[in-house]
């Protein structure tokens, strides 16, 4: 679905990463680590087409990301739900209305009235259906921005550290959610510090497990 | 006969010969102002953007009406001046007083066998004395003065072959000079159409204020969504999306703003004192008859120009953003 072919990609005169191949396939889980500006939202940017690699293929679905026109990643991108850290909400709506954006944009309204009881219900967020973001704790903001990832049900789900602002109640609550999307055939890659969420993960669902370190994708798992 | 009448003739009869494209287009306009509820929801109302467009498209409206009136007034002026001045000349004899009865008659006989002379009458020294009052006063000895003989000819609209009847004259009638109004007629018929170059001159700039209003004001408005974009895009909206939602609310408030100041501005030009009772040029510079509907063209092409600025302005700053 998604495939890195030799990608490399930098900034200011400094190389993020170089030589960087690897794939998304049907069903996989993958974790993503590595320090701090290692380039783990910067590869997250790469794979749903905000960014453009400047040497090697971003491959979406067999095509090069590069490309594509502004229209074909935004139809990419429906295809791929994203949860971001600072989870970015449209703050005018109220949560159900987040929740919702997607299928919106995609013309597919009518799907979502049936779904987002289910979906609420599935996120723990029945209640605050009718609030504004602004008004939730971080915890209901990251199910929040899950449950808006996987409305429309997409065949990849990206997740930039997602239990950053939580406790590890409601991370394991999240990675319950997302393991349970994965069983359903979603591929799922998470970008983490996190290691007990790894941990946790392992523990549940075969996952691989992707260290950014000196501009390079290793293979980790073994020391975790 | 009004010249800017054909044109809107024109427009009408191409939209009519047009009815499944106009339809298509019809329909086409009645949903995109009818709009999407949950699209229009993604983009949240901007305050200042809103009540400039408004004020911007209302003012501009209420000028337009003006500069519309100007136009059509001048362009009935212009007619009106050419057609009356086209349509009469004037001969001066002049000759010592006991010629100039018998060189006005020769000059009247030669006028009745010209083709397009409806009439030649010869101006009595009542008449005279009126037209010289203004700048000689009321007193004056008129049969003392060695004053010209005028006779008014009324043309029929026909072949009047003013170089020929001055031939003749020359030859008949020694001393009698012709006046078909060109020198007089000319520059009045400039002079209007100048003033409505002026009129026309002004709805452009009105126009192209208007736009440069409206795009400044999508570009503040978009700028300010620079979140809402982002978190529209990451959920896989296209530009289209993002763009019809701020170009139909430009659209609609241009449209509002428009209307009201082109309603305004009818008021004000119908509130002008009439030509008849006041006399004078700019009293004449109410619509008249079916020009009354023109104005009502103005917040449609209001709406059509904040719909193109607000497009291109969109999707150049999306362009932008990315």
């Amino acid at each position: 679905m998604i495939e890195f072919q030799s990608v490399g990609y930098g900034y200011g005169g400094r190389t993020l990463f170089q030589g960087l191949s690897m794939a998304l396939a049907p069903g996989s889980f993958h974790f993503l680590t590595g320090p701090s500006g290692a380039g783990k939202t910067t590869l997250l940017k790469l794979c749903y087409g905000e960014l453009v690699a400047p040497q090697g293929r971003v491959m979406l679905w067999g095509r090069n990301a590069g490309a594509m026109d502004r229209d074909a990643v935004a139809l990419a991108r429906r295809r791929i739900g994203i949860v971001h850290q600072d989870c970015q909400f449209l703050d005018h709506l109220p949560v159900a209305e987040n929740i919702l954006l997607p299928l919106t944009v995609a013309g597919r309204q009518a799907e979502g009235d049936a779904n987002l009881r289910e979906l609420l219900a599935w996120v723990g967020l029945t209640q605050q259906a009718g609030q504004l973001p602004p008004e939730l704790s971080g915890g209901e903001r990251q199910r929040a921005a899950l449950a808006r990832a996987v409305i429309t049900s997409p065949d990849v789900i990206l997740a930039d550290e997602p239990t950053g602002n939580l406790d590890w109640e409601m991370s394991q609550r999240l990675l319950t959610l997302l393991i349970e999307l994965n069983r359903m055939g979603k591929a799922v890659l998470i970008a983490t510090h996190d290691l007990n969420l790894i941990r946790a993960a392992k523990a549940q669902v075969a996952t691989r497990i992707l260290r950014l370190r000196d501009g390079r994708l290793q293979q980790a798992g073994a020391d975790l | 006969m009004n010249r800017l009448a054909p044109i809107l003739r024109t427009t009408l009869a191409l939209l009519g010969q047009l009815p499944a494209r106009a339809a298509w287009h019809g329909r086409r306009a009645l949903a995109f102002l009818a709009g999407d509820p949950q699209a229009d929801r993604a983009v949240p109302p901007t305050g200042f953007t809103a009540w400039l467009t408004l004020l911007t498209a209302g003012a501009m409206a209420f000028l337009a009406v003006f500069a519309l009136a100007l136009a059509l007034a001048t362009d009935r002026l212009a007619d009106r001046w050419g057609a009356e001045l086209a349509q009469t000349a004037t001969l001066r004899l002049s000759a010592p007083g006991e010629e100039l009865a018998a060189q006005t008659a020769a000059a009247l006989r030669v006028l009745e066998q010209t083709p397009g002379v409806a009439q030649a009458r010869a101006l009595t020294p009542e008449e005279n004395q009126a037209l010289l009052e203004p700048w000689l006063g009321p007193d004056l000895p008129l049969e003392s003065l060695p004053v010209p003989q005028l006779v008014e000819i009324t043309l029929d609209g026909g072949d009047f072959d003013a170089a020929g009847l001055r031939a003749r004259l020359e030859a008949e009638v020694p001393g009698a000079v012709l006046d078909d109004h060109t020198r007089w007629r000319a520059p009045l018929i400039e002079a209007a159409g100048r003033l409505r170059g002026l009129g026309v001159l002004s709805l452009l700039l009105i126009a192209a204020s208007t736009g440069a209003m409206i795009t400044l004001a999508a570009q503040a408005a978009l700028a300010a969504n620079a979140q809402v974009i982002r978190v529209l895009r990451l959920v896989g909206a296209r530009d289209i999306y993002i763009a019809r939602a701020f170009v139909r609310r430009f659209t609609l408030r241009a449209a509002w703003g428009a209307g009201a100041g082109t309603l305004a501005g009818i008021v004000a030009v119908w509130l002008l004192p009439s030509a008849d009772t006041a006399g004078g040029f700019l009293t004449g510079l109410g619509f008249q008859g079916a020009g009354w509907l023109a104005p009502l063209l103005i917040p449609v092409l209001v709406a059509v120009m904040a719909f193109a600025a607000t497009r291109a302005a969109a999707l150049r700053s999306l362009r932008a953003q990315s």
